[in-house]
Order: C-alpha cells, then structure tokens, then sequence
C-alpha cells in the first residue's frame, strides 16, 4: 500500500461517503475524539475530518460532500493517494467509567459518535447511544452503532423510522421515562449540540460537546478555530476539540463557521459546475 | 584604494503603485556591477567589526572582497561555507543592527549594503547552478532527529548533514520551511528560494518528513527508543498567536497575523482561483508594530483594502526594520501611532463592523528600555473597519517537546536551552524561537548552527 492510498471507499449515502486510508502512525496513535487534516491535491485546500476508527494501518473519515474539497475528496477512488494526511490532532475524548452515558450523533456526526460511543463502552458505561438523521433514506452506520453500545435509539426528524423527532427529543423522553445519566456526549451540527446543552442544563447532566470549527494547521498556530469557553479564548484543535458543552459560545461558534460561507457556495457551485452541471441535491 | 562613496549603491525596487497590486519581489536585486561597486566601499577593517555582528559569523570582509575582484563564484564558496540559507538571510536579516550596524562606513555615510551583496551572490550562484552542485558527504551512520523545517532546523540539517550524519527533518505543514513558507510573505522571500534551499539541503543527504506533528504521532520519546535516533533537535518555532483579551476579538473579521499570513503565504488564497478562502476587505486595522505586522498589513493593501498599523508606542519604538516600515509607507499603509485598541464591534451578523481605540502618550522607561504607554483619558475614538489582525506576537507551541520526561522549560514557556543549545536532557538540544520567543530568523539560524556543532561533540563523546 503507498502512502496516504485510499484502501477502502464506501458510498454510505447519496451524500455522504467513507474512506479508509492507508497511514499507519496515525493508525497507530489516533483515539477516539481525535481528527486529521488532509489535502486533496497540491494546491489543496486543508480540512479537519474526525477519526471514524483506526484499525490495521488504516484510518477512516467519512465526510459529507458539502463543499468544493469535499466533493473533489469524492472523486479520489480506491487506489487513489490523497496529497496530504495528517494527525491524529486534538485531544482524545476522556473515556472513563461514568456509569450511565448517552452519546448523541447529529446525521455525519454520527461517524464521529460512533467511536466514542465504542469506547465507552469498551470502558464499561451503559451506552444509549441516540443516532439523528432527517430521513430513514439516509440512515448511515446502523450496524456499526448499535454494536457499539447497549442500546441504539434511531431518530427520524419525519418519522420515517425510529423516533419521530430529534435526538434531543429522544434524550428528553428517556430522561423523562425515569433514566438517570451521568454524562451525555453531543457531537453533530452546532445547532444540535447547542440545543442539546440546553436541554442537560435544565437537568443538570454533564455534558460534552466536539467542537468543528474552521482551521488551518490543526496545532494551535492559527488562532482560527478558536472559540470561547467558561468567558476564555481555546483553541479547538489544541484544548479540544471537546469541550464542556455548558460553558461553550455557540452562538459565537455558529457565527464564524459561517465566515467563508459565500467563497464557499461558489467553490461549491465551481465544482459542480465542473462535474457536469448541478445533477447532485441538497 | 577601496571606493570612497559615502552613499550605498541604489538596488532597485518595484514602483509602489505597481507592487501594492501583485505579490511579487518587491526589491529586485543588484546587478554584477552593482554589487561590485557596493563590495569595493569595504576599508577591509583589521579588527572585522561586521563579523561581530553576525549571529552565524559569515567572514564578511573576505567574500565582500572577492565581489570587488569580480569572482563571485569564490565569494559564493566563503559565504555558503559559514552560511546554509545565504538567499535568505540576505533578504530578511535585520542588517542594519547587525553587521551593517558595525560597520565603520556607516560613520560619516551610509554603511556597506552587506545583506543585497549577500544576497546577490547567493541568487548569482543559483542561476548558474552552483548551488545544486552539492556533494553528499559520505554517512557517519549516526542518526539525528531535527523537530521542525524552519529556519533553525534547516540551519541544524545542514550542518550535521555536512558533518556525514543521516538527518531527518520532521515537519507538521505539508511544506518545509517553518516561517519562511507560512509567515514572510512572496513579495519579501519569494517561496522559490525557500524551495531552492530546501532542495539543496536535500541533494545533501537530508530526508525531510512532511505533515509529521512529533508531539502527537510520535513522541521525542519514541524517536530515541524506536527510530533509533541519537540525538533530537527541536526547531519547532513560537508558533502560538496571542490576542489583546479585548471584547470583540471572536467576531467575524478578526484575524492573528499567523492565520492571515498562512491563509496567503502557504495556501495562497491571495489567488483568485485558490480553495483556500480569505476574505477580501475594505478596510484593514493590523495591530502591532513588528514585522510580522508589516507583512500582514502589506498583504492586506495587496488585496484592495486601506490599512491602518494601529500601534501603541511612536514610531521610534516600532519593532520592525526600519526597511520594512519605509516599504510600508512608501505603499500607502497609514500608521496610526500612540494608539491602542479598546474593543472591537460587530454587527448582527457577528462581522467586524469598527475598532475602538483610546489616545497614548509615552511615559518613563519600562523594563525593557521603551517608553511605557499610558492611556489618554477620555481620547477614545471608533474607526470602521471590516477586518482587524492582531500581530502580537506569538508563545511557544509546547505540542512537540510536551510530556518528554525531564525537558525543563524556561520562565517564558520554551524549552530551557543554553547558547550551545543544550538542554536539560541529554541527546535532546533546543534553538530558535522555540528556546528564545519569538525571534528573528538569523537569530534562529544562528542557533541551529550552534546546536548542530553540540550535537556534533555529545555524539562524539558517546562513541
């Protein structure tokens, strides 16, 4: 296998696809919590993926094909070597025994949550782990998931399957029904996650939260990821990227994420351009 | 009789009208005959006071002399013999306070332009290829680990590779080069010659491991007892930025220094067609009065925006070369002086909408022999901007050396090394930014040159 060589490719939905690529040092360190950064090509730009799992040499990200790197990141097939690769970066998330958890995944973030979902309960926790998607079409890792906790609650945000509603909503239903944890996990979009923090302060759960914003370099050189928590300035890729979840920003991290948001809708339009004209949604 | 013009030769520089719209060199360079006729102002002092000045101690007087008789190949083989990134330093040393700054001409006129002469030959030798002909110097089989491609361990590498030892450079960027890539930015250090001696002190035997964070995917630690490595430099550079702690400084808008300049230098998002963003202002405040703000500030104007160097000392006091300052007004920068940010204010869209800033005037000395500025009751006033870069200056990044059983760090933060670069633990030497806070980059080299003749005599003396 040569360096950085993209070993495995799955399609998992219209939108979202998996890969696994060969680096072994990073396989070799990378936990759960943690991330990479790759370049597509040399004049590519750098991302931050979050490790999906790392086993035999490989490393698996799954990304969501929303912007023009991504979707140049889609065209690389099975055989094919990514320029740069990465890592692992951050700070893994502190698994212990904590007794009961629930670890929440917001559609992609699901990819994230899986592997902190793993080891938790690899650490003896009672894992409910609450997968969120909008569709049953695009339920991603259901197999995965729920090997790797005790109990997988599957939402739909229209009902198609599972839950009809958002994690949140699942969480508070459990919470309701009598359930006591003793720490949730939320990793997903920032809305979610802000919602699910509000929702474990009415109830005064611990919570943590994996932050993404923006970055460049992923070794605190930047400044860029940086964000605001308990009223002090981190930065994401070096303090975190957990955090703990009552203490972040949101409002200030939704805000900047959206930064390049114009530059970015026309990378995106550019490359679909360039791909054969607008076939794809969303 | 050496030439008696008081004066320097000119170097030519790009029109500041036509340079504030590209991101090319802005100086250009001296010609054969210029740099001769620069070269011949030397009195060839006995006593050498510009080598003195030289933190890698290039024999001046002797390579100055050998431009004056025209044989600039052998003015080549003395500079490149005391000095591994000549094209370099020529083009970002702060000459005027090191060898030019001793030099005895500058008494009655202006002093010897050492760095354009340096930086002549250097480019010269390029052009011609001498500086690819490169022998690899036979392997003493010993191995040395050099933590980051900067100008320290650039400096590091190739000395040791010169000694015959089997150097690895790890580097966590997908590019060499540490500042030189990420931070100056084309129009001062063209990324060509970085690349040039990157690839010179490759053809020498150095391998160069790119998009390796130590620290994270393997420890200095794990390079000893895995990789086999007998000695380790770290070079890793004072890469975190630093804000004011103002309200404000999270808006959209507000950029450090490190992550405007990386966006332009290394991912050259000042290309139209580059995937990497950054946004195209209107009206730029830099805060800071160093190079770094120099640089910042001047890439700013290169992308269509007014900028302000808002600065809280006077001019007198400002931290950069006094070049880089002339470069900057003379391109329409307009510096704001005894002025200090308050608060930054956004929209509701959280983008940087305008800078509030209060009045200084200058009081006695401080610590460090500056004026201290003191606030000017009641002189607060708002500026509308769309973008504020803070240019601070930077902290050590503990990432890489973090955790190394027995490494002392110093009171700033860095690792505690002492002028040989040695420090707390045997086998693991330290120079540059890394051991001093931020610092220039001939200082950095400087460094990675002493550290290399230490790693030299520890390994020797384990033998």
């Amino acid at each position: 296998m040569k360096k950085y060589e993209i070993v495995n490719k799955k399609t998992l939905t219209p939108e979202i696809s998996q890969i696994s690529v060969y680096a072994p040092l990073v396989a070799a360190k990378a936990k759960a919590g943690q991330f990479i950064i790759l370049r597509v090509d040399e004049e590519g730009e750098r991302i931050p993926l979050t490790i999906s799992s790392a086993v035999d040499g490989l490393v698996t990200v799954i990304f969501q094909k929303i912007g023009g790197t991504t979707l140049a990141l889609d065209q690389l097939n099975e055989g094919d070597c990514l320029q740069d690769f990465v890592g692992p970066l951050g700070l893994p998330t502190e698994v212990e025994d904590l007794g009961r958890v629930a670890v929440l995944g917001g559609g992609l973030g699901c990819a994230i949550a899986l592997p902190v979902a793993r080891a938790l309960h690899q650490a003896g926790n009672q894992v409910d782990l609450i997968g969120g998607f909008k569709t049953r079409d695009i339920v991603i890792l259901e197999e995965e998931m729920s090997q790797a906790c005790t109990d997988l609650h599957i939402c739909t945000d229209d009902g198609t399957y599972g839950y009809h509603g958002f994690v949140t909503g699942m969480l508070e239903k459990l919470i309701e029904s009598g359930v006591k944890f003793d720490h949730v996990f939320a990793i997903g979009p920032l809305m979610m996650m802000k919602f699910a923090c509000k929702l474990t302060e009415k109830y005064n759960i611990p919570t943590t939260v994996s932050m993404n914003p923006i970055m460049i370099d992923g070794t605190g050189m930047c400044g860029c990821c940086r964000l605001t928590v308990d009223g002090e300035v981190k930065f994401a890729c070096v303090d975190g990227p957990d955090f703990d979840g009552h203490k972040v920003d949101f409002d200030e991290v939704i805000a900047r994420n959206a930064t390049y948001l114009e530059q970015e809708t026309k990378a995106r339009e550019k490359h679909l351009c360039r791909l054969g004209g607008g076939a794809m949604n969303g | 009789m050496a030439n008696m013009q008081n004066v320097r030769t000119l170097m030519g520089d790009q029109d500041p009208s036509n340079r504030v719209k590209n991101f090319k060199e802005v100086a250009l360079g001296y010609s054969t005959g210029a740099a001769m006729n620069e070269a011949d102002r030397c009195l060839g002092c006995l006593n050498k006071p510009c080598v003195s000045g030289c933190p890698v101690g290039i024999p001046i007087p002797d390579f100055l002399h050998k431009v004056a008789e025209g044989d600039i190949a052998g003015a080549y083989e003395i500079l490149s013999a005391a000095n591994a990134l000549p094209a370099i330093s020529g083009r970002v040393c702060p000459q005027e306070t090191q060898c030019e700054g001793k030099c005895v001409r500058g008494i009655k006129g202006e002093p010897i332009a050492i760095g354009r002469i340096e930086r002549f030959v250097a480019d010269w030798a390029a052009f011609r290829g001498i500086t690819d002909k490169v022998e690899p110097v036979p392997s003493n089989g010993h191995k040395v680990a050099v933590i980051g491609s900067g100008p320290a361990g650039l400096t590091c590498a190739g000395e040791l590779a010169r000694m015959g030892y089997d150097v690895t450079i790890f580097e966590a960027f997908h590019v060499a080069g540490g500042v030189l890539s990420y931070g100056i930015p084309e129009f001062r250090l063209p990324k060509a010659v970085v690349k040039r001696e990157v690839e010179k002190l490759e053809k020498m035997g150095v391998k160069i491991e790119l998009n390796m964070v130590i620290g994270k995917v393997l420890t200095i630690t794990e390079l000893f007892e895995d990789q086999g490595f007998e000695a380790v430099f770290i070079g890793s550079g004072a890469g975190l930025p630093m804000f004011m702690k103002i309200p404000g400084e999270s808006l959209i808008g507000v950029y450090s220094a490190n992550e405007y300049l990386t966006r332009i230098n290394l991912m050259k998002a000042y290309k139209d067609d580059a995937p990497t963003p950054v946004l195209r202002n209107k009206k730029v405040a830099v805060v800071g009065g160093g190079n770094v703000a120099m640089d910042a500030a001047r890439c700013a104007k290169r992308l269509g925006a007014e900028v302000h160097i808002v600065y809280r000392r006077s001019e007198a006091e400002l931290p950069a070369r006094v070049e880089e300052v002339h470069h900057a007004k003379q391109e329409g920068i307009i510096f704001d002086l005894l002025t200090n940010p308050v608060s930054i204010e956004g929209d509701e869209k959280g983008q940087v909408q305008s800078i509030t800033c209060i009045k200084m005037e200058l009081g006695e000395p401080d610590a460090s022999g500056r004026r201290r500025p003191m606030a000017v009751p009641g002189s607060e006033f708002k500026m509308e901007v769309d973008a504020v870069i803070m240019s601070l200056g930077t902290q050590p990044n503990p990432m890489s050396y973090e955790g190394t059983p027995g490494l002392e760090k110093n009171r700033k933060g860095c690792v505690a090394a002492d002028e040989n670069g040695c420090t707390s633990c045997p086998g693991i030497f330290a120079g540059g930014d890394a051991a001093t806070g931020a610092a220039t980059v001939i200082l950095a080299m400087g460094a990675g040159k002493s550290a290399a003749k230490s790693i030299d005599e520890y390994i020797k003396s384990k033998r």
